[in-house]
């Protein structure tokens, strides 16, 4: 790691003005900044209780043995490169179990369809939805089924609900990140946010991109054979920068991500270029970011490149003792500049 | 002109020798949005020379719109006999009766668009509302604005209108050179994107008469260093000249299809700009011809009063004359989360950039101390 920044100094935060706001916007639903806000006014302190206010991928069912998630699905379009909102409706909730430390047990599915849904539309997703589950080696178990008239919503949105059994081990969380610790992630980033993008705002653009969408309790439980994981989280919406962000935040010690190791596609670059958006905050469907001790950081390493889901794994930055809270990000010129979690999302629906 | 086909280290290190021995303290100004964020995204004032500033001018097409017109914009998009079409950045700048966001949380149909033909796409498919297109931008966007308006044109689109603020550079050069309060500065940086459309040579007057020297840059991190090389040559070597230092995409002559376009549609005028008033010739207003697809004139819109956000010094930090830490409001009042001004809401507006990429403003990356972030702020 560079040592650039090494000269801030921890400086007292200014406070800024809440946001005050009387009607919902769509960026409230973007998972970021605004979101937070949305969590901290409205929903925290009414429903706030220990396991809630864990804010993790899932929540921990008291006796400690299981972890249960819930996640809607909204995409538009409902089939892009890649995937469709059916593969996503799976992988999204088997993924929020299993960076918990989860292993996914079984799904709960909810479809809300408006009217004039047609009917291989829907065939074709609940297609994807067990093809998913096989890949995941899960089942769904239960379900519900609702119609509202044409026009009430926009085809068809998926809610799937998981479980998923704690294994014993420690349930990875920012608590237990330390100054040394290192940042691995086991692929490119900016993929399905920047597919889905694409395939909506210009269609008319022909793209080699393909979004990542994909199970990944595989992946992760070979990597929890490998070694002790400290965290790990996908970073769906909010991106790169809003997961290390938010673990500077929570862990109030430094994250720096070193750019030029970072692993993105040129197409990507491009496709975010034209679009006027940075990849880092770009929301990825199919990637894991975990924390490990340094010594156990080539181990890791490994068990990701041997993974299916992770030969493009990298090493991308580390922990270090500053007790600032920021990230920083290392630029590919030697400089530096500081990752927030993005406001809000500007293109919304994206899964 | 600097090959750029060096690597940043050597680049910046030649830079750094290159300020070395000019021993003075010299700046350079920007005029382009995206120059700001491409700069700040790669760190570039982290890594600069401590006596070369680069300030960011009236760059941000949504910073540099008045006021009037941005309440006018909202006014109309609040009404609900209309549909109005704007790009994704003009959504959350506050007017004096709230902003698009929350006209849209109401009900009321905002559209965000990547192009104005999307606009007029929704106007065809929806021939029974009015669609009104938000055009704003300097030169980069203004063609595609007048190819939506003479496709409306030709296919006697009635619903459709736009309300125009697009904007011209050039004359807000010249503004800046002859007002006093805008710091001295040794040239311009010139936009990438702009430049494709008006050309470089158009820039030759300028430098003539200013006797500045005006470099055209694009925005790979090798692409900028190697602009602000060839300023700080230029400056060490006691010449002005204009250099095309983007030779792959920007031409002496321009984009002539594009120019043609413009002509057609839309002729210079005085426009009012955010906190540099108004500057003459400076704006785009559509020829007679077209000027049935004028919002202004379909909606009746009437003149709109000026004003500024209280203590926002928005129209200060655009045309350089200060820093976004030198606003009261800045980081407290002021956030992206609850803006005041539009230059901390736009992507490409100067107090984003610096909150965003700087830690909320507290690091002070305003070049001049780059390598040795200091507080700004007690």
């Amino acid at each position: 790691m560079t040592n650039q920044a090494e000269n801030h100094r921890a400086v007292s935060q200014p406070r800024p003005t809440p946001a005050r706001f009387s009607h919902i916007a769509l960026a409230h639903g973007g998972g970021g900044q605004l979101t937070d806000v949305l969590l901290n006014q409205i929903v925290m302190p009414r429903l706030n209780n220990p396991a809630l206010s864990q804010l993790l991928d899932s929540g921990m069912i008291p006796g400690g043995r299981f972890a249960l998630t819930i996640d809607s699905y909204v995409v538009q379009p409902l089939f892009f490169p890649g995937g469709d909102i059916g593969r996503l409706a799976v992988s999204g909730t088997v993924n929020d179990l299993a960076v918990c430390g989860a292993r996914p047990q079984a799904l709960a599915l909810s479809m809300i369809m408006a009217e004039g849904l047609e009917r291989k539309v829907l065939e074709r997703v609940l297609d994807s939805v067990a093809t998913t589950a096989d890949e995941a080696g899960v089942r769904i178990i239960t379900g519900d089924t609702k119609v509202v008239g044409h026009g009430q919503a926009d085809g068809i949105y998926l809610t799937t609900a998981g479980i998923g059994e704690l294994t014993g081990l420690p349930v990875p969380h920012p608590d237990h990140v330390a100054p040394g610790d290192v940042l691995i992630i086991n692929g490119p980033i900016g993929d399905h946010g920047l597919t889905v993008m694409l395939a909506r705002e210009m269609p008319e653009v022909e793209s080699v991109l393909r979004s990542d969408v994909a199970p990944l309790n595989g992946l992760i439980e070979k990597l929890r054979c490998a070694a002790e994981i400290m965290f790990m989280r996908d970073p769906t919406r909010g991106g790169l920068a809003g997961l290390a962000a938010d673990l500077a935040a929570r862990t109030g010690w430094r994250i720096n991500l070193e750019e030029n190791q970072i692993p993105i596609r040129p197409e990507s670059k491009h496709a975010a270029d034209m679009l006027g958006l940075d990849p880092l905050e770009i929301a990825n469907e199919g990637k894991v970011v975990v924390v490990v001790r340094p010594a156990e950081a080539a181990a890791v390493l490994e068990a990701m490149k041997r993974h299916p889901s992770g030969r493009d794994a990298k090493i991308i930055g580390s922990v270090t003792a500053e007790k600032d809270g920021i990230c920083v990000l290392h630029t590919s010129i030697g400089g530096w500049r500081v990752l927030q979690k993005p406001y809000g999302e500007q293109l919304p629906r994206i899964c | 002109m600097i090959s750029t086909d060096q690597s940043a280290e050597k680049l910046l290190e030649r830079l750094r020798v290159a300020a070395q021995a000019v021993k003075e303290d010299i700046a350079f100004m920007e005029v382009c949005g995206t120059h700001t964020t491409s700069a700040f995204r790669c760190g570039l004032p982290t890594v600069m020379p401590p006596n070369v500033r680069l300030i960011s001018g009236p760059g941000c097409p949504v910073c540099v719109t008045s006021q009037g017109d941005i309440d006018r914009l909202i006014d109309l998009g609040s009404r609900q006999d209309v549909i109005l079409c704007t790009y994704g950045d003009m959504l959350r700048v506050p007017g004096r009766r709230g902003n698009l966001e929350t006209a849209r949380t109401r009900g009321r149909r905002i559209e965000v668009v990547y192009s104005s033909m999307d606009a007029l796409k929704r106007a065809i498919d929806e021939p029974d509302q009015q669609v009104v297109f938000a055009a704003v931008g300097f030169e980069t966007t203004a063609p595609a604005t007048a190819a939506a308006v003479c496709e409306a044109q030709r296919q006697n689109v009635r619903n459709f209108s736009v309300l125009a603020s697009h904007k011209r550079i050039i004359p807000a050069m010249r503004a800046l050179l002859t007002d006093e309060e805008i710091p001295s500065i040794h040239g311009f940086l010139c936009p990438g994107h702009v430049s494709v459309i008006i050309g470089s040579e158009i820039y030759r007057p300028i430098v003539d008469e200013f006797n500045v020297s005006c470099v055209i840059g694009g925005f790979e991190p090798t692409q900028l260093i190697s602009s602000l090389l060839c300023l700080t040559e230029l400056v060490l070597n006691r010449q002005t000249a204009l250099v095309n230092q983007y030779r792959e995409a920007v031409r002496p002559e321009g984009n002539p299809r594009a120019l043609a376009l413009l002509a057609e549609v839309f002729e210079p005028g005085d426009a009012r700009w955010r906190g540099m008033g108004i500057i003459p010739e400076s704006g785009l207003v559509l020829r007679d011809k077209y000027r049935h697809f004028d919002a202004v004139q379909r909606f009746e819109l009437s003149e709109p009063d000026e004003h500024e956000p209280p203590g926002c010094i928005c129209g200060k930090v655009i045309s350089g004359a200060a820093l976004p830490v030198q606003c009261k409001l800045f980081g407290r009042a002021c956030t992206p989360v609850s803006p005041i001004g539009p230059c901390m809401v736009s992507s490409e507006g100067t107090c984003s950039a610096w909150f965003k990429y700087g830690r909320s403003g507290h690091l002070n990356l305003s070049c001049t101390h780059a390598n040795e972030p200091q507080e700004v702020l007690p």
